[in-house]
């Protein structure tokens, strides 16, 4: 079941290493670092034009004049309201797009996603709970909404969900296939759950709920920013140190134990920067459809690498999410879309045109 | 599995005949799993029905109230259970095996998001408001959707779509649609109730009309899926071995498509999102059947038809006296029972 498709097979990109001393090195792809700074580049201009548009239109001259101008009306719209949003997205999506690349990885799975970790399912399960049972206005008063609060309930329910997934995963070891039959079965469980919250509740709670369980971007402030920002800084370098492990992790376990990698200690430790990454990310705002699961893909292809580079899976997640809700800002304005169905009309065409072009390459 | 195949084909006679006998019993055990099933369907409800009274009123009926619930109702019901559940397992074993992906879903090809996209669109739409219309444009939207996703997995390739392909172009498509649901849904009220009750799954207030809606797709879809099982055995060997062996690699998967769309298509417009029966039954089938799809669809069918039916009927007595939807009571008893038999042994592979 190797099934990152054909296109790694392709070229072999050119390599440079980076050895910072010790063990400590990394193959640098040179087309992965043209990709990353184009990614960059295009996140920055996304995340300038978000901070433009809204009810309030500036130039970009204002909007930098306003940012450091703390006396100015355009300070606290852009401060307290656009650029915590535009943080948000950027980050959430970098760090979906994370979790599903060394998920995707582990599992060898290319339709492998957190989903399956039982986090975004888990997440969606309580705040829908929470939703329907306490029958208030989104993030009201009423109930255990008020003494939780959505991000609160989101966290808890993505913990509880990944905790059961890789309990009952764990047999003398973790194996990938077996992690993956696990997850699709307790994902299942609360799918149905969720289905099943949403037939009991009151029809316009059930709207709401599924505004949560699309993923929204709306009305994100710094409280959303900073845990997600922290848990990025933590675990991406932890998730980088882990390169070597996860590039062995392709192979059966054998070749894995014989090639020095403890392939349990070195999976156990990468699912679980993989599940804090999609639970932050989800506690913020909401399961964003999609981007845990197109980003490496989208990734993969653009690298040619074997599998989904991390850091370009990031930066592609940070710039998919940004444009997405750039556009769901501004397609129907003034009515606002969730960024979770933007993402998906956004991400899967594009997914569609790079597995097309993957295969006429495959031809020649 | 397979290699244990070879080596029964090549050893003596006696254990290829204990294989094949070993196989017909444990189909024959899966009929009566399913009668039994049938038979509990049809008699246990919000008003239980002796057996007898069961069988009089299919055979002579004298209208009393017995009659009625169980020729107008339960028979139906257990019916559409019946061909729903065989043409979902059916189904989920085909789509593992052309994908040879144990996350494949029958609604990978986009199916299930492509009715459901369907039935929204003619509620906003066309104003569409009863099961029957919704059903046609349910099985047309599944029809678009998954020749629109081979459609795209084939462009390019030659030799017909990789599984790899074919898979992701099927997620991409579904992830699109369902997002598009989702902007209606959160538009229109109306729409989203219809959806969030098609969406948990239920065969239940289904006439005797649906099911006859349904039955030509479902019976096409089996005989094809039939004639696919020797050439997905050969596949299962590689795209490669399976030319050298000289199949037709185009024809298999575009036959196991069609058939795949016709059975999902069919199901999820009658019943609504059951995807919980293709994704987990083929598992539970592949340890009885090994890896020869002779074997497993049949399996997988009638394993998906008594789990299906039974759900149902546990979703009648659990929660008086209202009814939990089959979807929900499946993904709640066949899910543990699923990761129990993951736990216990080694998974039979792709």
């Amino acid at each position: 079941m190797t099934v990152f498709g054909r296109s790694h097979a392709i070229s072999e990109t050119a390599v440079l290493p980076l050895r910072v001393g010790g063990a400590l090195s990394w193959r640098i792809r040179l087309r992965g670092v043209a990709v990353s700074v184009l990614g960059l580049g295009l996140l920055a201009l996304l995340m300038a034009m978000n901070m433009r548009i809204g009810e309030i239109e500036m130039t970009l001259a204002e909007v930098v004049a306003g940012t450091f101008d703390q006396a100015s009306a355009a300070h606290f719209v852009i401060m307290e309201l656009r650029l915590p949003r535009a943080l948000t997205g950027a980050l959430v999506g970098a760090a979906l797009a994370l979790s599903g690349a060394i998920i995707q990885s582990i599992a060898r799975n290319p339709l492998a996603s957190p989903e399956i970790l039982g986090v975004t399912t888990g997440a969606s399960v309580t705040v829908v709970a929470g939703v329907v049972f306490s029958g208030s206005v989104y993030g009201g008063t009423s109930g255990l909404l008020s003494t939780l609060g959505i991000p609160a309930l989101a966290l808890l329910g993505g913990l509880v969900g990944a905790t059961v997934v890789y309990g009952l995963a764990w047999r003398r070891g973790l194996d990938g296939y077996r992690l993956v039959l696990v997850g699709i079965g307790v994902a299942a469980v609360f799918t149905n759950v969720k289905f099943w919250l949403l037939t009991v509740g009151d029809v316009n709670d059930t709207g709401r709920a599924m505004v949560w369980i699309t993923g929204s971007l709306n009305g994100r402030g710094w409280e959303h920013v900073v845990p997600t920002a922290l848990a990025l800084a933590v675990l991406v370098p932890v998730t980088l140190l882990g390169t070597r492990s996860l590039d062995a992790l392709r192979f059966s376990d054998d070749t894995v134990v014989s090639l020095g990698v403890r392939t349990n200690l070195a999976r156990a430790l990468l699912i679980l920067a993989a599940v804090l990454l999609a639970a932050v990310a989800t506690a913020s705002a909401g399961p964003i459809a999609f981007v845990a699961l197109a980003s490496p893909q989208i990734a993969l292809r653009l690298v040619r690498s074997g599998r989904p580079p991390l850091l370009c899976s990031a930066i592609i997640g940070a710039v998919l999410t940004t444009g997405a809700d750039l556009i769901a800002r501004t397609a129907f304005s003034p009515l606002e879309l969730p960024v979770g169905i933007v993402t998906a009309v956004l991400g899967a065409p594009y997914l569609i045109h790079l597995i097309w072009r993957a295969q006429k390459w495959a031809q020649k | 599995m397979l290699r244990r195949n070879r080596v029964s084909a090549t050893a003596a006679a006696p254990r290829l005949h204990g294989l094949r006998h070993r196989r017909f019993s444990v189909l024959l055990t899966l009929f009566a799993a399913v009668a039994v099933a049938v038979v509990l369907s049809v008699t246990i409800g919000s008003k239980s029905v002796p057996i007898a009274d069961a069988w009089s009123a299919l055979t002579a009926p004298t209208g009393s109230e017995n009659d009625i619930i169980i020729r107008s109702l339960r028979v139906p019901r257990t019916v559409l259970g019946v061909l729903a559940g065989i043409a979902l397992g059916v189904a989920g074993a085909l789509m593992q095996g052309h994908t040879r992906n144990p996350l494949a879903d029958p609604g990978l090809l986009g199916v299930t998001q492509g009715a459901a996209f369907a039935m929204v669109a003619s509620i906003i739409l066309l104003g569409a408001s009863s099961l029957l219309v919704y059903i046609w444009f349910g099985l047309a939207g599944a029809l678009v959707a998954s020749v629109a996703v081979f459609a795209l997995g084939m462009v390019g390739g030659r030799g017909g779509p990789t599984p790899v392909t074919l898979a992701l172009a099927g997620t991409a498509v579904s992830a699109f649609l369902y997002a598009l649901t989702s902007a209606i849904v959160l538009w229109d009220e109306q729409a989203m109730d219809v959806f969030r009750f098609w969406q948990a799954g239920s065969i239940a207030a289904r006439g005797a009309d649906v099911v006859w809606q349904v039955l030509p797709f479902i019976l096409v879809g089996l005989v094809l899926a039939a004639t696919n099982a020797p050439g997905l055995n050969a596949l299962s060997l590689g795209e490669d071995v399976a030319r050298g062996l000289g199949q037709n690699i185009t024809m298999t998967r575009t036959v196991g498509v069609a058939s795949v769309t016709l059975l999902t298509g069919a199901a999820v417009a009658a019943c609504g999102s059951l995807s919980f029966v293709g994704l987990i039954v083929p598992h539970l089938a592949r340890p009885l059947s090994g890896t020869d799809h002779r074997w497993l669809l049949p399996y997988s069918g009638l394993i998906g038809a008594a789990l299906l039916l039974l759900a149902d009927v546990i979703g009648r007595v659990v929660a008086p006296p209202g009814e939990l939807e089959v979807g929900v009571v499946l993904a709640l008893i066949g899910a543990p029972f699923f990761v129990a038999m993951v736990r216990r042994r080694k998974p039979v592979r792709l």
